[in-house]
């Protein structure tokens, strides 16, 4: 029974959800289904079970501590939960009149006038489904523009060689040329590289910042100033918000188009990989391009509107609605006051944890980071052969989910940790206590390093076998 | 205001004491003071939890939902078993993230890995990812697959879902793909237009079936004219609609794609959704986003990991398939839990349902004076021209609150029914169709 696909407990006939009489001749025989539809056949306690056992096999931030560097894995209210499952914002259809869901567009527009205050950009639509779809949005938006200006020449797009992966993706698919810029020792952009290449083909420089290390841009003004000079924009991956609200918006730095990810730095949960939400923000210079429809205010109605400027539809619809819905209910709850309390806590749990760990592994930045923090366990390899890999594993079996690994590309045996405010000093302290055994364990007792982890469902899986014979669904014996 | 930080200015100076610092302040030292925005953030104070029930109850109530549906176009007001919300609301599934450490994250694996074989089953075809955002960028990540360095157009029905061909029309202006329309005649793709406008520049077609407008497509005729072209053949599809019609496996699909909200997930006011995408064994390697495989552990244990990984943005960065990371996991793990709740008998059910209730209400249309239909081969849809006045229908329909059909323009109609409307609620809506076209 247990250990099994759903597919494997299936037993003809147990499945007795009676809904209707139907007669199969509606269908005419040439439209109908030949094949098989397999199917499982499954009572509802059997269901109900198996989920609960893959729950079981799972780990989410409600089950413990996910310090998931650059995924800003913080508490997920509940309240947010019972808000988006309000019957009158689930069930209405997106085709109904804008008389019908001007709640829903209420929502929307107050959503998107507060995530303009917090980011200092003049529009924002709230369209794109991830913070990827939004890189892409930003893009097609800055093409247009530059197209727009008779400058369609353009094509070089910047890239900071510690950037995440969906930037140089999200640039190839516009058709952009992607010039990676190397990073200095101390983990900043290289401005005087930057400098020496931009030129009258630059369309964009695509920035974190604070960066993936967990350090703020100390030169963004000149960066922006040197873009901005050869004609270029600035365009800004808000994956790392949660270090900066209240502090420092990117509208202020001089980013002229961002995204935001709503599902980390707005409380909304990840789902196992999504649904996520996007939103893309810009200057007003930038405004007309934004995908159709924007949401407006006219007198006491909003309004959905399209511009013939508009880069056109990223998505259908008004984009993920109910994510949308939870961040608003975020945002009411903490306030402008809670949402800078927020980071400013996020930014005080990463010191701390980069405090007590300094001692053990080697920190990628001198002096205080922001939200998050990269070390290394290179020396631990050298010394031991116990890899970031293997301290990784170590962390499975003390129930905490452990940081990313080996990203930032630029780090040798990287962990990137990022603890969020939602923490307590006490959680903090039990990872850091298990992160330093790990480390003391590395030189005593390698071996059972390289077991681990000895208490989760599986052992280490084979990641090669599997991409080298693929198998991607059940199949009956 | 409500806070969801649990440390305390106690245990915050205790651990400003072990970073060495006096205030928080410090450690914001990096960001240049040129920029930084002193008068913090202009946004109300926060709100109590029983403040923000009240707020968004009352948001709530300025949108209004009808006792019966008939609007359809894409989104479907499905039934939805009791047992896929609590699956979907499980803590576990929902706080975690994409399972990259797989050895704690079996359950979301599995969970990925049985909605691919969902996906197969349904569609017949050989491999599933792990979903895109919704049934319009499913469309767009099919064409993109089709495109090859000889081939770098796609021709699109336009009995597709406009709100797809809009979609794609924006990626195509920008990825490099250019895209053209295939006429419909009476509700249906023209074969014959297809026909002429087929070249070696084809990459891909996509036919939606039953179409945008609620014709079975002849998925038959136009696969072998797709293929003989050496063009690869995009299949959109209804996922509830497989459990009784042709599915894309059985006409030689090379891609079906489609969009999985009427799979258990509700309306939402347009979204969370996800387009599922399944392709044949040969395009495995170019299918974007995340894909779960079997794998064996150290001790020979069954056991599920990300695969292929060698597609993706984080390994191949500018040379990935797609850029897409985080996908809709929640909306097809909810699709998921769905085809388990229903199986074979109930999704057979739903959809034979969803049928016999769109030919009732096709035949009670016909027999109103004045009022036209136009196709005979439909699933759940179908349009109607009503000769009144749309305002009057209107009216007569949310007084007797009932949402209608989508508005095409000169008095046709787009209807869509579902199991979940019953006789009663058919005969009502007939019944102002009837007085509502009287009066003209």
């Amino acid at each position: 029974m247990y250990n099994k696909l759903i597919f494997e407990k299936s037993v003809a006939g147990a499945n007795k959800r009676k809904l209707f009489n139907c007669d199969e001749k509606t269908v005419p025989e040439k439209y109908a289904r030949k094949a098989k539809l397999n199917l499982p056949d499954v009572s509802e306690v059997d269901l109900v079970r198996h989920y609960q056992e893959l729950a079981r096999k799972a780990h989410g931030v409600a089950n413990g501590f996910y310090p998931l560097g650059s995924c800003t894995m913080k508490y997920n209210p509940i309240i947010n939960e019972e808000i988006a499952s309000i019957e009158n914002f689930r069930n209405i259809h997106p085709l109904q009149s804008q008389s019908d869901m001007q709640g829903s567009m209420e929502v929307m527009y107050k959503l998107k006038e507060a995530l303009c205050e917090v980011t200092g950009m003049y529009d924002m639509t709230l369209q794109p489904s991830a913070g990827a779809h939004g890189e892409l949005t930003s893009l097609m938006m800055i093409k247009q523009f530059h197209e727009s200006n008779g400058e369609g020449y353009r094509n070089k797009v910047f890239i900071p060689d510690s950037a995440h992966g969906t930037n140089p993706a999200s640039a190839a698919m516009v058709g952009y040329e992607v010039v990676e810029i190397p990073s200095t020792d101390g983990g900043f952009v290289d401005v005087k590289k930057l400098e020496e290449l931009a030129d009258e083909k630059t369309a964009a420089l695509m920035l974190t910042n604070p960066n993936t290390l967990g350090i703020f841009e100390r030169d963004i003004v000149k960066i922006a100033e040197i873009i901005h000079k050869a004609g270029g924009k600035l365009y800004y991956d808000g994956a790392n918000m949660n270090a900066i609200m209240g502090y420092v918006r990117p509208g202020d730095m001089g980013f002229d188009v961002m995204h935001l990810n709503l599902h980390k730095t707005f409380s909304t949960p990840h789902g196992g990989g999504g649904p996520g939400s996007g939103p893309v923000g810009c200057t007003q210079e930038l405004a007309p391009f934004l995908p159709n429809p924007s949401i407006k205010k006219n007198g006491e109605m909003y309004e959905f509107e399209d511009s013939d400027d508009s880069i056109g539809k990223v998505k259908s619809f008004y984009g993920n609605f109910l994510v949308n819905l939870r961040a608003y209910t975020y945002i009411l709850s903490l306030g402008g006051k809670g949402l800078k309390e927020a980071s400013e806590n996020a930014v005080l749990n990463a010191n701390y944890m980069k405090a007590r760990l300094k001692e053990y592994y080697e920190m990628q930045s001198d002096g205080y980071c922001m939200h998050e923090f990269v070390m290394s366990a290179s020396k631990i390899k050298d010394e031991t052969g116990i890899s970031a890999l293997d301290i990784a594993k170590s962390m499975l079996d003390a129930k905490i989910h452990p940081p990313t690994m080996y990203f930032p590309l630029i780090v040798k045996e990287a962990l990137m940790v990022e603890p969020t405010e939602t923490e307590s000093k006490k959680t903090l302290d039990y990872a850091c206590d298990v992160l330093i055994d790990s480390a003391k364990l590395a030189y005593k007792d390698p071996e059972a390093l390289h077991n681990a982890p000895s208490t989760t469902p599986v052992k280490r899986l084979d990641e090669v076998g599997a991409a080298r014979n693929p198998i991607l669904k059940y199949t009956e014996e | 205001m409500t806070s969801y930080v649990p440390n305390t200015d106690e245990t915050r100076k205790q651990m400003m004491d072990v970073i060495g610092i006096k205030d928080t302040e410090e450690l914001f030292c990096g960001v240049p003071g040129a920029v930084r925005l002193k008068r913090g953030i202009n946004l109300a104070d926060g709100k109590s939890e029983i403040e923000i029930r009240n707020i968004m109850r009352s948001l709530a109530a300025k949108n209004r939902t009808y006792k019966s549906c008939f609007l359809g176009a894409g989104v479907y007001n499905h039934y939805i078993p009791s047992v896929v919300m609590d699956v979907a609301s499980t803590q576990e599934f929902l706080t975690a993230y994409t399972p990259y450490q797989a050895e704690i994250s079996q359950g979301v694996l599995q969970a990925i890995f049985e909605y691919q074989t969902y996906i197969c089953a349904l569609t017949g075809m050989a491999a599933s990812n792990a979903s895109v955002y919704d049934g319009a960028t499913a469309l767009a990540e099919a064409c993109m697959m089709t495109r090859t360095n000889n081939r770098k157009k796609v021709l699109i029905s336009k009995g597709v879902n406009p709100e797809y061909i809009k979609v794609m029309d924006t990626w195509s202006r920008y990825a490099g793909l250019e895209m053209e329309l295939v006429d419909i005649e009476n509700y249906r793709t023209n074969p014959e237009d297809l026909k002429n406008k087929l070249n070696d520049n084809i990459a891909g077609v996509a036919i939606q079936s039953p179409n945008f407008f609620g014709t079975i497509e002849e998925m038959d005729e136009f696969e072998k004219i797709v293929h003989e072209n050496k063009s690869l053949f995009i299949a959109v599809v209804n996922p509830i609609s497989l459990a009784v019609l042709k599915s894309p496996g059985e006409y030689n699909a090379d891609i079906a794609v489609g969009e999985g909200q009427s799979l258990g997930n509700s309306m939402a006011n347009g979204g969370p959704y996800l387009g599922f995408m399944a392709s044949t064994e040969k395009l495995i390697r170019k299918l974007p986003g995340r894909i779960a495989g079997q794998t064996t552990d150290s001790e020979g244990k069954r056991g599920f990991v990300l695969t292929l990984q060698a597609r993706e943005q984080h390994i191949r960065r500018e040379k990935a398939s797609s850029n897409i990371c985080s996908n809709q996991a929640l909306n097809a793990l909810t699709a998921a839990a769905y085809l388990g709740a229903m199986g074979e008998t109930g999704l057979k059910q739903a959809a034979l349902k969803s049928m016999e209730n769109a030919r009732y209400l096709q035949k009670k249309m016909n027999e109103i004076e004045g009022v036209e239909t136009y196709q005979k081969d439909i699933f759940n849809e179908f349009v109607v021209k009503i000769p009144c006045f749309i305002g009057d229908l209107d009216k007569k329909l949310k007084e007797n609150d009932i949402l209608g059909g989508l508005y095409l323009g000169e008095n046709m109609h787009l209807l869509a029914v579902t199991e979940l409307n019953t006789a009663e609620d058919i005969d009502e809506f007939v019944q102002i169709v009837r007085e509502v076209s009287a009066h003209v």
